[in-house]
């Protein structure tokens, strides 16, 4: 399944694949219409933030850089920018990799560009195996894109215990990321 | 070029969820674009976006959503692309990386610097209605900046020269991140003007009478 995302896109940004993108838009469209009705939105709203999301994947596919993210990781980043410029109007600042004060990344090892869907796959268990506690928190802040100091306050937590239990579950993730396949 | 001073985890973590407002993001993200480890981290943090968008449990859309999205990407076609820029073309060394150059209108030479006293001069970059400022400060090289305190957050980016306060040296790349508790003088390094970005979420609190009057003027 994966490697059907990753091949997707390819064709989405080469090739203007529409086929390809209707496969995307299947995949992903009813996953982001969840994803964005947990935190609150309108079913309507929720429908016209995907669309505005698909568009994007569209327009932007030839940015996506399959040695950086998993498709998924990249629709979310494009979901999570459409939504702040539709609820809250607002500009979502980014750095320009083609921005010439743009300061690249190290040039990546040779086994590196190909496993980030298998990172992907090991991070979603990861995720699934947080404890209840360090799930309720990251989600609360994904979801419903509340800082930590939001999310404080909506669970009525100290914000150090929120510190703590989101920087746990990022440790934990992180782990899995590293270990081998 | 070392950058010894990264935002913080919670931050990185905030900005990569979208919960920063857009000041702090722009802070964030001009970081972001001069220090390739702290984009690794905020990549890791989208990742965990990422897998709670794979295991959502996909919810059936409205009829005619697709046919709607599929009708729209022939306009999208017919716009011209989004980003052509020719690789021939000599390439300008920037002292503001983008997104910031963006905000500014250009680079620090179309910046048009209102002065603050003491030669320090400031330019602002938010709409006048926003809660958070996002500003450049400069600070010509081996002066203080006037000692002030925080009622909320400040982040500081250095992009040209340094400063130094109690805390520690900063230059090119370093951000500070200040809360309501540090009272700090910096002092910008000698040899070239110190220039930076600030965002603050209240008003600075200037400890000398004079600088407190002129607050009103300078929204700072």
């Amino acid at each position: 399944m994966t490697e059907d995302l990753t091949e997707w896109m390819r064709r989405v940004a080469k090739d203007r694949d529409r086929e390809a993108f209707s496969n995307l838009f299947a995949h992903f469209a009813p996953r982001l219409k969840s994803y964005l009705q947990r935190s609150g939105s309108e079913p309507l709203e929720a429908e016209e933030v995907v669309q505005e999301t698909m568009i994007n994947v569209w327009r932007k596919a030839a940015l996506f850089d399959p040695s950086k993210a998993a498709v998924s990781t990249w629709v979310f980043t494009v979901a999570r920018n459409a939504r702040i410029s539709h609820f809250r109007k607002q500009n979502r600042p980014e750095p320009d990799p083609t921005d010439p004060a743009f300061a690249p990344d190290p040039t990546p090892g040779p086994l590196e560009a190909v496993t980030r869907e298998q990172e992907a796959a090991r991070l979603r268990s990861a995720v699934d195996a947080l404890p209840e506690e360090q799930q309720l928190v990251v989600k609360l802040a994904f979801f419903e894109e509340k800082s930590h100091a939001a999310v404080a306050a909506e669970l009525k937590l100290p914000l150090g215990t929120v510190k703590s239990r989101i920087r746990l579950a990022v440790q934990r993730v992180r782990a899995a990321i590293g270990e081998p396949a | 070029m070392t950058i010894m001073h990264h935002p913080s985890e919670e931050m990185i973590f905030d900005y990569a969820t979208g919960a920063l407002d857009e000041a702090w993001a722009l802070a964030i993200a001009t970081h972001l674009s001069l220090c390739p480890a702290c984009r690794a981290a905020a990549r890791e943090v989208e990742a965990i976006g990422g897998s709670l968008l794979e295991a959502a449990v996909p919810t059936e859309m409205a009829d005619g959503s697709y046919e709607a999205v599929m009708a729209r990407l022939d306009f999208v076609d017919a716009m011209p692309p989004a980003e052509v820029r020719s690789i021939t073309e000599p390439k300008p060394s920037y002292v503001l990386p983008e997104p910031l150059r963006q905000y500014a209108g250009g680079d620090v030479s179309e910046i048009r610097w209102r002065a603050l006293g003491g030669g320090a001069a400031q330019c602002i970059l938010s709409p006048p209605s926003s809660k958070t400022v996002a500003r450049l400060l400069r600070i010509p090289a081996g002066r203080p900046v006037p000692e002030h305190s925080h009622r909320g957050t400040e982040l500081t980016l250095v992009l040209a020269g340094a400063f130094a306060d109690s805390t520690g040296h900063y230059a090119r790349g370093d951000l500070q991140e200040a809360d309501a508790d540090l009272l700090h003088q910096p002092r910008a390094a000698e040899g070239e003007d110190c220039i930076c970005l600030a965002v603050t979420d209240a008003p600075l609190s200037f400890r000398a009478l004079l600088p407190r009057l002129a607050q009103r003027y300078l929204r700072i």
